[in-house]
């Protein structure tokens, strides 16, 4: 499927190569708009991207390749972060990452089968105090436990199927 | 313990949840005591601040006013530009006060700018904040309404503009030379320093790089006074400081206290240890910070000189309680995997030793290690030390050093009990 830019994507690129002092500055904004319409960030809406912003496509694929919150590959409706580092580690959130990869039959970073979710180990994200906690697509899940992490996403799941 | 010793300067108000909403902030004496500054000349905040000794949040401690006495003394173009990267482990702290106080941090930065002469700043806060983005950025946009951004602020000649950017998920991106590449579209990598961001930064310019802590704590400095601010914490680490306490404490959380509280006191605040369990370590500045064994709690002080002559640094504030539930080995394999996955790569040493330094560590934890692997680490993490672009490389190797060289024994144990017996045979005698 050809990737397209909706015009009012487009005018959201647009508008960014105008609000920095660099136009380079409006590379990051723009993947993120795309990931938030598409899940992921494909080459094909690099190409466009590089068309609409005048800017080269190799260093567009560079910055996308950079950082981890960009999805090179498609993900799940639920993309489910499990914070690892030391403080949730201490507090189950390995055992966490585990379960929830075991309870939906997913490897790490794969899609499960009906497409619903993806289990990716993440850093730090600056919520120890809430330790275990986990991340689904923008939303911050706190003071976790293996029941109620599961919980959250049963529930999660029910609304993106509607 | 009793909350008295919190010292709430800067979170006082925390606990109203209108105050992040611009009425609520105003009622609270918001944005007065940036009237104040403009009644003041900018000269004269820099030496109000440098005068305060407040230094920097961020983690480096660096004095605030020093560094922006470092500006160009011209009229010329230059950036003000607040870290709210908050990628360091264990530290949650800007989160906190960018959700409950998005106009302080605002108030700040406008002071702030005024002090350097900045008519523009960027927020560059961690892109998966996306809680802080959205409030940071609505209150930015009241703060125009109102006024308080853009031309003439308040009448006072002063013109400012202010904006956020998002950061895309980059540990690497919370070292200020490293985030002023990614603000300027690029990849995250740092910069060699010098030149220092105050003289040549973004976009080439001069930039004043300075934490959402920092900031904020500028304005009880210009509405109390240098010496009001000093009269709190140590001669040497003036004023408050907000601790991001977590692991295996009662209460985590974020808690202001001056500087120069007892180590033992704020986790006392923070309701203590666990029930039954005993003080293993510390690390009481970030995962960066090396570890503290429970012997060098007692004493310890949470202020900038203590834990450095403890060979430690205060860091960001995040401290990090263990207690003898947890294996060191076990920790020191998250810590390790974490430098190697956030290594930018640019420089051999940083880039090959975190791998090195995970992969013996892990082949510890798994049974495969031998007590000859110690050593190893040892030396690994010598040599990546004060040789890299960057500090990131020395982050890494600070906590190997403490790890191994305070918990040798629990190493050495993990690694004759773990690993096969031939293993064991071989190193039995060693
Ligand atoms: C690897 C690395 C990561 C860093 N991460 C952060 C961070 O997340 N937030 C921050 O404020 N400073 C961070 N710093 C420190 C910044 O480089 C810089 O010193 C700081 O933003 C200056 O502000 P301050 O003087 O107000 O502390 C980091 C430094 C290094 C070497
Ligand atoms: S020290 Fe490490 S993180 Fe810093 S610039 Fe060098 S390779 Fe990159
Ligand atoms: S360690 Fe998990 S949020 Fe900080």
């Amino acid at each position: 499927m050809a990737f397209i830019l909706k015009d009012e994507d487009k005018n959201f690129v647009l508008e960014e190569l105008k609000r920095y002092e660099s136009k380079y500055s409006a590379i990051i904004p723009s993947l993120f708009r795309i990931q938030k319409k598409e899940g992921w960030i494909s080459a094909e809406a690099v190409s466009v991207l590089s068309e609409v912003m005048g800017l080269p496509e190799a260093h567009i694929n560079e910055v996308l390749q950079f950082y981890t919150m960009f999805n090179k590959e498609p993900v799940g409706k639920l993309h489910v972060q499990v914070c690892t580092n030391v403080s949730c580690a201490m507090n189950g959130g390995r055992e966490l990452a585990k379960k929830i990869c075991q309870k939906y039959q997913v490897k790490e970073g794969a899609v499960s089968q009906d497409g619903m979710i993806t289990v990716t180990r993440v850093e730090c994200l600056g919520a120890c105090d809430k330790a275990p906690m986990m991340q689904v697509n923008d939303k911050y899940w706190e003071d976790l436990t293996q029941e109620s992490a599961i919980q959250i996403l049963e529930d999660l799941k029910q609304k993106v199927v509607g | 313990m009793s909350k008295a010793i919190e010292s709430k300067l800067l979170t006082e108000y925390y606990d109203d949840p209108h105050y992040m909403s611009f009425e609520g902030y105003t009622k609270r004496k918001g944005y007065e005591v940036l009237k104040k500054a403009f009644k003041m000349k900018p000269e004269e905040i820099v030496a109000e601040v440098k005068a305060s000794g407040l230094r920097g949040r961020g983690g480096a401690g660096f004095p605030t006013g020093v560094k922006w006495g470092f500006l160009p003394k011209n009229d010329k173009k230059r950036f003000l530009l607040c870290n709210a990267d908050e990628g360091e482990p264990g530290t949650f702290k800007d989160r906190m006060m960018m959700e409950k106080a998005p106009h302080q941090l605002i108030e700040g930065m406008i002071i702030s700018a005024y002090a350097v002469n900045a008519h523009k700043s960027y927020i560059y806060i961690r892109g998966e904040y996306t809680d802080c983005l959205r409030i940071v950025k609505e209150a930015i946009d009241e703060a125009y309404a109102k006024g308080l951004l853009g031309k003439n602020i308040l009448g006072s000649g002063f013109d400012h503009d202010m904006d956020v950017y998002s950061g895309a998920g980059a540990y690497i991106c919370g070292e200020e030379t490293g985030m002023i590449s990614s603000l300027e579209g690029l990849k995250g990598q740092p910069k060699l320093k010098p030149p220092f961001p105050a003289i040549q930064g973004y976009l080439k310019f001069p930039t004043i790089v300075n934490n959402v802590e920092t900031l904020a704590a500028v304005i009880p400095i210009i509405e109390k006074g240098a010496d009001f601010y000093k009269s709190l914490g140590t001669e040497k680490s003036t004023g408050t400081k907000l601790f991001s306490v977590s692991g295996d404490v009662v209460q985590p959380g974020n808690y202001e206290v001056e500087l120069g509280t007892p180590l033992m006191d704020l986790i006392e605040l923070c309701g203590g240890l666990k029930p039954g369990r005993s003080l293993k370590a510390v690390i009481p500045g970030g995962s960066s910070a090396p570890v503290l064994t429970a012997d060098e709690c007692v004493d310890a002080t949470m202020d900038y000189e203590n834990l450095s002559a403890k060979g430690s640094m205060l860091g960001s504030g995040a401290v990090i309680v263990i207690d003898d539930s947890h294996s060191m080995v076990d920790l020191l394999t998250v810590i390790m995997h974490f430098y190697h996955h956030e290594s930018c790569g640019q420089c051999t040493p940083c880039r090959e030793g975190t791998g090195w330094l995970e992969k013996l560590v892990k082949g510890i934890l798994k049974g495969s290690g031998r007590v000859e692997d110690l050593d190893l680490i040892l030396r690994v993490a010598n040599n990546m030390k004060g040789r890299t672009i960057c500090a990131l490389s020395d982050a890494a190797a600070l906590p190997a050093l403490s790890f191994v060289e305070k918990f040798r024994l629990e190493f050495e144990q993990h690694i004759r009990t773990q690993s096969p017996v031939r293993e064991r045979e071989t190193t039995s005698h060693a």
